[in-house]
């Protein structure tokens, strides 16, 4: 996204400059999803089951998923008889747009993101709530009963592991004084572990119990394996959106892998230090072309032991979810933010 | 200034609109949606008058908390899809005309107050640091009250829900 600084020194209009970045982020959001698609969903999937995953289309089957969606495009518009069309038709593109909407705040340089706002953490994760708007329009407009189950499960699993993840980020922006994502980086950039700076202070160190409850929040959140009952094939055929083919199925996988990576990217920017890299200034101009590439390799690793969990672990039933999320995530997170409270009081 | 004139114009038609429909739809899960829009609507006005965190929260609150727990409702009980004939109830015109007369009485106050005011444009803009130290330090009392209210509102809730 080395884009966006040329925009702030050739001295752009700000409809100019905004047009550059949404072009950015309209190429960036797609190919994020294909690469997190290709890589962990097709190849890493296939090797940790001992096998060889997609080989014909492309070098190693790299364009597989090209392929896929030029498939899924092709495929006829389908709509249940008993459906009701316009919020049918309205649900995918609801989820879609709040994945879209999670990446305006996520930064990859000093310069190179698309809106510093002010309450970015805040922003972030209110719009990745809407997501749940769309699962449970996609469930009930279809009409179909294995939809709608699916569509209340995952509206009560997103409103249940909402809490936890709100609530642990909260250690993180009491320690780094802001909301705002920039500032965020810039207090684990200028932090000092026992009065040594060199590598700043990713929150990783300091928020630990944070970053798990996160984690797992965010698997939730996701509708990954363990916490994929609103998927669940055995139970419900194929959840909230078994209706949906074609490119409005597209859509849901779309967003879905687009999510992981947003989620991913909000994970390094809060705890692993997000783009910047030790031994630089922090607004050095170099960053905003070397901080996009040291976002991207965090954000894979992230998502990497996200896909890995996905793929090892079985599905929780719905009764120990619910109670893992109202009785050990939410206390441990409020007794998270309490000590860090009293951290930030005394010292 | 112009382009924010524009703007707010479309936002509130559309919210306007999305309100219209909200009564006068004749399907629940339809008018939950349209209520979803009329309150995205002001979350975008709320952007226009760079009240970001006010216009975030609306967002957080309302749409994905407040309404997702209504659709929820809906749909964990009763949501046909169609027409149902059953829903606009027989006190419908009581309803319109103390929607209307709270409308012209929340119209006339503001009017009243502040007439052709016009707010510095320069001054308006507060970060949501500022709104935080203004809540816990002018406004802590009332603050607190509300805390307490919602306290006071939870427990009642687990008491009503409580089977044994």
């Amino acid at each position: 996204m080395s884009e966006l600084t040329l925009t702030g020194a050739l001295g752009l209009a700000y409809w100019a400059e905004t047009s550059i970045k949404l072009g950015v982020a309209l190429v960036v959001i797609p190919t994020a999803a294909l690469m997190l698609g290709y890589l962990f969903l097709l190849k890493m999937m296939a090797f940790m089951q001992s096998r060889l995953g997609p080989q014909d289309v492309g070098p190693s089957g790299s364009l597989q998923l090209i392929a896929d969606a030029i498939k899924f495009l092709q495929k006829e518009d389908i709509h249940p008889a008993a459906a009701d069309r316009r919020v049918f038709r309205a649900a995918p593109v609801v989820v879609l747009a709040s994945s879209f909407l999670l990446f305006v705040v996520l930064p990859t340089g000093p310069d190179a993101v698309v809106e510093n706002l002010d309450t970015g953490v805040f922003y972030a994760l209110a719009v990745s709530s809407l997501s749940v708007l769309g699962v449970l329009m996609a469930g009930w407009a279809s009409a179909s009963k294995y939809a709608l189950l699916g569509g209340l499960r995952a509206a009560g699993q997103l409103i249940a592991y909402e809490l936890p993840l709100i609530l642990a980020v909260m250690g993180v922006v009491i320690q780094a004084n802001s909301l705002n994502l920039q500032e965020i980086v810039r207090a684990q950039a200028t932090g000092e572990i026992f009065g040594f700076g060199f590598v700043g202070n990713p929150f990783i160190l300091t928020q630990f119990i944070g970053f798990l409850i996160f984690m797992i929040s965010a698997q939730a959140e996701l509708t990954q394996t363990p916490f994929d009952m609103p998927v669940a094939e055995t139970e419900l055929v194929g959840g909230f959106h078994v209706e949906y083919t074609g490119f409005r199925f597209l859509l849901f996988f779309m967003a879905e892998v687009a999510t992981t990576f947003a989620f991913s990217a909000l994970a390094t920017v809060l705890f692993l230090g997000g783009w910047w890299i030790p031994g630089f200034d922090f607004d050095a101009p170099i960053l905003n072309v070397l901080g996009p590439m040291v976002m991207l390799a965090k954000i894979l690793l992230v998502a990497f032991v996200i896909f890995w969990i996905r793929f090892t672990y079985p599905r929780l039933r719905e009764d120990q979810l619910q109670k893992f999320a109202w009785k050990v995530l939410i206390p441990l997170s409020l007794a998270n933010i309490v000590v860090t409270g009293i951290f930030k009081v005394v010292l | 200034m112009v382009a924010q004139n524009i703007a707010f114009g479309i936002i509130a038609g559309i919210t306007v609109l999305a309100a219209l429909g909200m009564v006068t739809t004749r399907n629940i899960v339809h008018a939950a949606l349209f209520l979803v829009a009329v309150l995205g609507g002001l979350a975008a006005n709320y952007v226009l008058l760079a009240a970001e965190f006010i216009a975030t929260t609306q967002v957080l609150v309302y749409i994905g908390a407040v309404m997702v727990l209504f659709l929820f409702g809906i749909m964990l009980t009763r949501a046909p899809i169609g027409r149902i004939p059953q829903m606009t109830g027989a006190s419908w015109p009581v309803a319109a005309l103390s929607a209307l007369a709270l409308g012209g009485v929340t119209v006339y106050a503001l009017i009243d107050r502040f007439g052709t005011d016009s707010l510095a444009t320069d001054s308006t803009v507060f970060r949501t640091a500022d709104v935080s130290d203004s809540v816990f330090s002018q406004y802590i009392v009332p603050f607190e009250a509300i805390s307490v209210l919602l306290l006071a509102a939870l427990i009642g809730a687990v008491v009503l829900a409580r089977r044994d």
